[in-house]
């Protein structure tokens, strides 16, 4: 595997790594991204194995986030920001205009950097998905759902007796592990994380941690992460960004014992960033 | 490393050249100027709030007090007899025979009959106008609500009038009463009626009315000085115009302007004579005045300038005409039941200080008056009818409740077209709308037409509404669609606003769980920001309540007695019916207009503590 990685992926003249994986479930050929005249994205083209973690690390303003955003077409709401280049989902273009975002946005959920639990019981968050996307309508079915979700985000045990209060109640961990149920309960194909564990402590950043690996079973998983500890730990394959650039890309352990870019070693050995 | 380097560096320069490395000064005195100063700041909020508070107490305070008696009104009871033969003579009790009878005469019978000695016309109509004439429907709502009371004599309580209802608030004048220490008997001469007093009770009198002559011979001495001044200016006019005619003659003027010259010199003389006239009047007017009130002992005629006193023996009420030391000249306003002596302690001295020819209520009436309170047939109630009737010109009938309808109907509107377009509006432009310039002239517009005065949008109803659209005039409709105009900048911007601090983490969440834009914004923004909007919808739905201009301009200003039943009746709001009482002449109204602002000021408190509880109730935190 790390051998056909290496054969296709030769660095091309602008420096930029190229990544193919067998069987991806996410493709980007060529992705740029300008915010009005800023050129945040350049030429990037990775793949996202199936069932794998893949983790973008990269220091602040890389692009990392930009890249996440645009695997579900979150960028679309920014104002001024264009996305050009070709990424597909399962070999369907996801920004051809006929294709719809909602359809996209439930196969590929979303966690962001700070918990945003809606302002609604914990029961409601976990179904609103569900709800929206009318994968059922009765209670029973809820139920099971609402329960599926929070035990898949290890969530349930502490939950379960306080499934009518606020979500905002919660601790910043617990918050977040219900953002994971809220968009896992939709069973997403892809889930897309954007530094999931920057506002929480280190025991709930390890909870989560073990969470991600529990998950990469039934989901794809892209992670963008500042710790490289926590890519190292849950992450099959890393991404190194550097000025918008995709810099290096394979097996995690490789790219953190024999980093082929001299930006790469810099960055993990701590040089910059 | 090569930043230990860089600072290690410049350390060494620093020390090489012996510069100082600047610090912060820490020295008393600096520390001493600055609390002063942080003392001073503090001073001058607290005094701001301070004067703040003050002028809002005495604002406040000041319109209580005028209101409250406005929310009192006297009451006059009257046995009416009620005869069969003029109410329902065939006896039907058929309610639209017992409406058509004439209650107006009853009333006016029973007032006689309470009042026997009050006889010619001038009198009698004013005693008839000592009860409000609303006293007739009273008296047929009676009947109708009960026609067993035909044929008896019923007792019924009905409402004073306006000038007897101020006069017993004590708002027409200050009243006194003294007491005596001699007895007091009553005797007859030449026609006459005279009081003795065995003590010196009159005595004091006549010392007080001496002083009061000395003080409206001071009030005079002010007009003197006046009529001086118009004299002197009269005289100037006298000779600038004999001049010009002088001049004209001299240079052989036309005969024509020698003509009008003429006429304005004899106009001038005329003027001048004539304003020395008055002076000369008037200062032999302070003389007699000042004469009299030097003058020891004699007789004083009591006039319409000076304070009645009036004496209350034996069950009447004596008013005194001329008073000397031991005896007064006394007209019985009431007739006393005996003409017995009557011992010290048994009667005293009633004086209403303001003069008769100052107040509404002569003292012919305050003695009717007088004798009611002796009978306990009249009495001040709490006045319900303030909250329940319309508009009248008697201010003993003027009520709000027609206003207030009025003012809800015309809400209602409002409510109804500017909260749907204002938070349709808001959305589309805070959550839709791309940002371009389009948009921004669109927000820059908004913000300048809450800076619009509202009158202007009141011209804008009356061209566009009224002139071009021909809807009814002096309708809550119309009131209502301008001041909606009127409060969908505040509704939107306040909107807006609230839409803005719902965290853009809330939405991100919504549409990374594939919400559509629409769902975004139904199922998490609004709900979340619409304790922002109810606020600023109910701050401009009190703007509304309170405004007044635009309403004067599309005929809201109307006099409307009728309680308006629906959005296209004529109607008055709050606000307008305080400036049309406030223009009334009337004491009562006085009253009436600070009980309005009253009222009004109640709801708009009602109002803003409704905004207040609904941001508590529905503000939650994230």
């Amino acid at each position: 595997m790390s051998l056909a990685e290496t054969e296709a992926a030769p660095p091309d003249q602008a420096g930029q790594a190229v990544s193919a994986v067998k069987a991806p479930k996410m493709t980007a050929r060529d992705a740029n991204v300008h915010y009005g005249d800023a050129h945040a994205l350049k030429h990037v083209d990775l793949d996202i194995g199936t069932n794998e973690v893949t983790s973008l690390i990269g220091p602040s303003g890389c692009g990392k986030s930009t890249f996440l955003r645009c695997l579900n077409r979150m960028n679309d709401v920014i104002d001024g920001c264009r996305v050009a280049g070709d990424i597909r989902l399962d070999e369907e273009d996801i920004y051809h205009p006929s294709l719809d975002v909602v359809q996209l946005r439930a196969r590929v959920g979303m966690v962001f950097q700070k918990p945003n639990p809606f302002p609604k019981s914990i029961y409601e968050n976990v179904v609103y998905g569900p709800r929206i996307h009318g994968m059922t309508n009765s209670k029973a079915d809820m139920d099971e759902i609402v329960e599926s979700s929070l035990r898949r985000a290890g969530l349930w045990d502490e939950a379960k007796d306080r499934l009518e209060q606020p979500g905002t109640g919660l601790s910043g961990g617990q918050q977040q592990r219900l953002c994971i149920a809220r968009a896992i309960a939709v069973n997403p194909e892809v889930i897309l994380m954007d530094e999931p564990c920057s506002a929480l402590d280190p025991i709930a950043t390890s909870r989560i941690e073990e969470l991600i690996d529990e998950l990469r079973q039934n989901f794809t998983i892209v992670i963008v992460t500042h710790s490289m500890q926590q890519a190292a730990r849950v992450s099959q394959r890393t991404a190194f960004f550097h000025l918008g650039l995709l810099v290096e890309v394979g097996p995690t352990e490789e790219i953190f014992t024999n980093p082929k870019d001299k930006r790469t070693q810099d960055y993990i050995t701590g040089r910059f960033g | 490393m090569t930043d230990a380097a860089l600072t290690n560096g410049a350390r060494g320069q620093a020390a090489e050249t012996g510069a100082q490395y600047r610090r912060p000064d820490l020295s008393k005195a600096r520390l001493k100027k600055r609390y002063r100063a942080e003392r001073r700041f503090k001073m001058f909020g607290a005094l701001a709030i301070g004067i703040a508070a003050a002028v809002l107490i005495i604002l406040l305070g000041r319109i209580v007090t005028e209101a409250l008696p406005a929310f009192i009104q006297n009451y006059i009871e009257l046995q009416v007899e009620l005869p069969r033969e003029d109410i329902d003579p065939d006896g039907t009790n058929d309610p639209a025979v017992l409406a058509r009878a004439r209650y107006g005469t009853l009333i006016n019978n029973a007032l006689y009959e309470r009042f026997p000695n009050v006889e010619g016309r001038r009198d009698r109509r004013a005693l008839r106008a000592l009860v409000s004439n609303e006293a007739s429907e009273t008296l047929r709502d009676a009947v109708l609500a009960d026609p067993a009371i035909i044929g008896t004599t019923h007792t019924i309580w009905v409402k004073s009038s306006a000038d007897v209802d101020v006069y017993r608030k004590g708002l027409m004048s200050d009243f006194s009463r003294r007491d005596t220490n001699g007895i007091a008997s009553i005797i007859e001469v030449d026609g006459t009626t005279r009081v003795l007093s065995t003590s010196n009770d009159f005595a004091e009198i006549l010392d007080s009315i001496k002083q009061e002559l000395g003080g409206l011979a001071e009030g005079l001495q002010r007009t003197v000085t006046r009529l001086d001044r118009g004299v002197d200016a009269a005289r100037d006019q006298l000779a600038n115009a004999s001049k010009a005619l002088a001049d004209a003659q001299a240079s052989g003027a036309a005969e024509d302007v020698v003509g009008r010259l003429q006429n304005t010199v004899a106009q001038a003389e005329a003027g001048l004579a004539s304003l020395q006239e008055r002076r000369s009047q008037t200062k032999a007017q302070i003389d007699d005045y000042e004469a009299r009130s030097a003058r020891v002992g004699g007789a004083e005629a009591l006039t319409e300038q000076l304070p009645s006193y009036l004496i209350e023996m034996n069950g009447g009420l004596l008013k005194i005409l001329d008073i000397s030391n031991t005896e007064a000249t006394v007209e019985p306003l009431i007739a006393p039941r005996s003409d017995a002596d009557a011992p010290a302690g048994t009667w005293d001295i009633f004086v209403i200080e303001t003069p008769e020819s100052q107040r509404r209520l002569p003292d012919r009436e305050a003695a009717w008056v007088w004798s009611l309170e002796q009978a306990d047939q009249i009495e001040s109630r709490f006045n319900v009818s303030f909250f329940t009737d319309g508009n009248s010109r008697e201010p003993e009938q003027a009520g709000i409740w027609g206003a207030v309808v009025g003012s809800f109907l015309t809400l209602v509107i409002t409510l109804l077209l500017s909260f749907p377009i204002g938070v349709l509006a808001a959305v589309y432009l805070e959550e839709f709308a791309p940002k371009n310039r389009w948009t921004d002239l669109i927000e820059v517009n908004i913000n300048n037409l809450a800076a619009v005065p509202s009158i202007v949008f009141g011209l804008l109803g009356l061209a566009v509404f009224l002139n071009f659209f021909e809807l009814p005039r002096s309708a809550p409709m119309v009131g209502g669609m301008v001041l909606a105009l009127m409060t969908l900048p505040t509704i939107i911007i306040a909107s807006r606003a609230a839409l803005k601090a719902v965290p853009p983490s809330i939405r991100e969440a919504a549409l990374g769980m594939g919400a559509s834009k629409l769902q975004v914004t139904t199922h998490h923004v609004l709900p979340l920001a619409m304790p922002g909007i109810l606020t600023g919808t109910i701050i401009g739905m009190a703007q509304a309540l309170g405004e007044t201009a635009p309403l004067l301009m599309i005929g809201m200003v109307a006099f409307v007695v009728d309680i308006p039943g629906g959005f296209t009746d004529p109607a008055s709001v709050l606000p307008v019916q305080i400036f049309m009482w406030a223009d009334l002449p009337e004491r009562a109204f006085v009253a009436k207009t600070s009980a309005a602002i009253l009222v009004l000021l109640g709801f708009l408190i009602m109002m803003n503590a409704l905004a207040v509880l609904l941001r508590k109730r529905f503000e939650r935190r994230w």
